[in-house]
C-alpha cells in the first residue's frame, strides 16, 4: 500500500508573522520558512506504517512555489521514499486555497492510487482546517479528522479522533483520508545522513495546469489587517490585593 | 433563498450557547432556517424553534446521524442545498469535519471560522492564530462557513418557528461509530463558560493539574490548558485552549503557569478580563493580562482558592 502525505510550506511557528503596509497580506518575503506542524506529525505516522510493514512507499506531496522543494526535501529527509511538487504559482505570497489544493491531490491520487492519504488537519498560516476534508469529498472517500490513534485492520482503519468533549472512535472504510492531530506521534528529527541521503531521492515536478487544474481562489482578500491590540493592564504585589482588583471589577 | 444553520446537537440535546451565537451571525445574512441532525433530535428541533430569528427548523431524525459522521451528515445537508444561499454552523468540532466535505461537494470554499459578517458575501476570519484578521469576498454562489462563536453575542429566545420532520438520505456507510469517551465533568462547558482557569506547562504534572482545578471549581469555571500543557501530558487535548484547540472569550480568564506563546493567546485574547500568575516576570501573557501576579504558582493559586469567598 502506498501512503501520500500532503505537505505544507508554512511560516515557522516561532516567527513573529507582521502584517504589510498595504494591507494585502502578510509579509513572507526572508521570513524562516518550515514544514506545517502538523504535516509533520503525517509524515511521521506514514513512515511508521512503513516500518511496521503496514506500507510500502510513502509518497511526500506538496502544492504551491517552486520553494517548497525544501519542505519535501525535510519530508524525505525523515524517511519519505519519493516526492511530488505541484507548481501552483510563482508567487510566495499566495496561498493556494485548500479547495484547489484539494483538486491537485485527486489528481495525483487518480495517478499513484495510494491505500490512504495522512495529512496534518490544519496549515498555521490560513487556519482553515479544510483540506483533508475537501480531498475526502472529491474522491468520495472516507474521512478520519482530528485523529490522535491509529490501527489499520484489513479494509478498515479504526481511528480515536479528538474532538469537543472528549475522544471519539470511528472505524472507516479504506481507502481513506486521515487527519492528524497533535498526540498522534512524536516526530523524529532527520538525522545528518539522511538528510543528505534525501537529496537523492526522487523528485517529480508538475504544475497545477498539467493536472488539469483551475487554481484561481474563490475568495478574494480584500484586506488583511493586524487585530485590534490588546493593552497590558497593572501587576498586582499579592494575592491580596489580585482578589481586591477582580472584587472592584466585579469578576469575582 | 436564505440561510441554513446547522445547529449543534449533542446526544439529542440542543447545544444552545453555540447555536444561539451562530445564529447572531446567521440573522446578519439573511432568513434563518435551522437543522437538527441526530438519531433523536426532535427535543433539539422544539429548543431550537424558540430562539429568536428562526423562521423554521428542520429536523432529520436517522440512526446514520447520531455521531456526527462527516459522509451521512454531509450528504443530507447537500440534499437541502438548493433552497440556501448560505450554510453555516457553529465552528465545532463536528462542523469543522464536516462543513469543509460540503462546500467541496458543492463546488465551493469553505470560510472557516467567521468572526465578522461585513455583509452578505463578506466575512472577516482570523489568520495566522490572530496574528492578522482577513476580509474575504467570496464569488461562490453558495456560501459554507463556521462561525466562531466567541465573537458573538448569543441570539435570545422568544421565537416560535414550525418544526418540520424531513427523511434522512441513503447512508454511503463508509464509516461507523464505535464509542465516545466524554470525561463526565459538573463544570461548565469550556467554549461558553463565565470563567475559565487553564493551567500551562509551568504547573508541572499531571497531578499538580488538581489545583488548577481546585481553583476552577472554586470559581465555578471550566478549565482549560496550554498545548504545551497538552503536549507534556498534564491535561487532556479537549482542554486545549489556542490556535489549534479552542477558541474562548469568557468574563474572566485566569491563566497560570502559562508562558503566553502566540499559538495560545489566539484562544483567549478577547476574553474580557485576563488574570496572569506567573513567576516569570518577562512572560509574554503579561502583556495582555489586566492584572498580573509575578510569583509562584503552587504559592498563590491555594491562596487564591482559598480568599475568593
Amino acid at each position: 500500500m502506498k501512503v501520500l502525505v500532503p505537505v505544507k510550506r508554512v511560516i515557522d511557528y516561532n516567527v513573529k508573522v507582521r502584517v504589510k503596509a498595504d494591507g494585502s497580506g502578510v509579509d513572507l518575503a526572508n521570513v524562516k520558512m518550515s514544514m506545517n506542524p502538523f504535516d509533520e506529525i503525517a509524515v511521521e505516522q506514514a513512515i511508521r506504517l512503513k516500518e511496521a510493514g503496514q506500507a510500502d512507499e510513502v509518497i511526500a506531496v506538496s502544492v504551491g512555489v517552486k520553494q517548497n522543494q525544501e519542505t519535501l526535501r525535510t519530508a524525505l529527509a525523515m524517511g519519505a521514499d519519493r516526492a511530488i511538487l505541484v507548481i501552483a504559482t510563482e508567487d510566495v505570497h499566495t496561498d493556494i486555497e485548500p479547495l484547489a489544493v484539494a483538486k491537485i491531490l485527486k489528481a495525483v491520487i487518480d495517478e499513484e492510487k495510494p491505500g490512504i492519504v495522512l495529512a496534518g488537519k490544519q496549515a498555521i498560516d490560513n487556519d482553515m482546517n479544510a483540506t483533508g476534508q475537501m480531498l475526502a469529498a472529491l474522491t468520495g472517500w472516507s474521512q478520519a479528522t482530528f485523529v490522535s490513534e491509529l490501527t489499520i485492520e484489513g479494509d478498515n482503519a479504526v481511528v480515536t479522533r479528538e474532538v469537543d468533549g472528549g475522544l471519539q472512535t470511528i472505524k472507516v472504510t479504506m481507502p481513506t483520508i486521515v487527519t492528524v492531530d497533535l498526540r498522534l506521534n512524536e516526530p523524529r528529527y532527520a538525522s545528518l545522513p539522511n538528510i543528505m541521503k534525501a537529496k537523492k531521492k526522487p523528485l517529480d515536478e508538475k504544475s497545477a495546469a498539467e493536472l488539469g487544474v483551475d487554481v484561481t481562489p474563490r475568495l478574494k482578500i480584500a484586506s488583511t489587517s493586524e487585530p485590534e491590540a490588546r493593552l497590558a493592564g497593572i501587576k498586582v504585589g499579592s494575592v491580596e490585593e489580585l482578589v481586591e482588583k477582580l472584587k472592584e471589577v466585579g469578576a469575582v | 433563498m436564505g440561510v441554513l444553520l446547522i445547529a449543534e446537537v449533542n446526544s439529542g440535546t440542543l447545544s444552545v450557547d453555540a447555536t444561539a451565537k451562530a445564529l447572531t451571525a446567521a440573522k446578519q445574512i439573511g432568513d434563518v432556517t435551522v437543522l437538527c441532525v441526530g438519531s433523536g433530535c426532535s427535543d433539539a428541533a422544539q429548543a431550537a424553534a424558540k430562539l429568536d430569528g428562526v423562521s423554521k427548523v428542520l429536523c432529520a431524525q436517522d440512526d446514520a446521524y447520531g455521531h456526527d459522521l462527516a459522509e451521512p451528515v454531509a450528504d443530507l445537508i447537500i440534499s437541502l442545498s438548493s433552497d440556501y444561499t448560505h450554510i453555516v454552523a457553529p465552528s465545532t468540532s463536528a462542523s469543522k469535519n464536516i462543513l469543509p466535505r460540503v462546500a467541496a461537494l458543492l463546488d465551493v470554499m469553505i470560510i472557516s471560522e467567521v468572526t465578522a459578517v461585513v455583509d452578505a458575501d463578506t466575512f472577516e476570519r482570523p489568520i495566522y492564530a490572530g496574528n492578522a484578521i482577513q476580509t474575504v469576498k467570496s464569488s461562490d454562489i453558495i456560501k459554507v462557513a463556521t462561525i466562531r462563536t466567541s465573537t458573538f453575542e448569543a441570539a435570545n429566545e422568544g421565537g416560535m418557528a414550525n418544526v418540520e420532520s424531513i427523511d434522512a438520505c441513503a447512508n454511503p456507510g463508509l464509516s461507523e461509530w464505535i464509542e465516545d469517551k466524554v470525561a463526565a465533568s459538573d463544570r461548565p462547558e469550556l467554549t461558553s463558560a463565565g470563567i475559565v482557569v487553564s493551567g500551562g506547562r509551568g504547573v508541572g504534572s499531571e497531578d499538580d493539574f488538581k489545583i488548577i482545578e481546585g481553583l476552577a471549581d472554586k470559581l465555578g469555571a471550566a478549565v482549560g490548558a496550554s498545548r504545551a500543557a497538552v503536549d507534556s501530558g498534564y491535561a487532556p487535548n479537549d482542554w486545549q485552549v489556542g490556535q489549534t484547540g479552542k477558541v474562548v472569550a469568557p468574563d474572566l480568564y485566569v491563566a497560570v503557569g502559562i508562558s503566553g506563546a502566540i499559538q495560545h493567546l489566539a484562544g483567549m485574547k478577547d476574553s474580557k478580563i485576563i488574570v496572569a500568575i506567573n513567576k516569570d516576570e518577562e512572560a509574554p501573557i503579561f502583556q495582555v493580562a489586566d492584572f498580573g501576579l509575578v510569583a509562584d504558582l503552587f504559592d498563590a493559586v491555594p491562596k487564591l482558592t482559598e480568599q475568593i469567598a
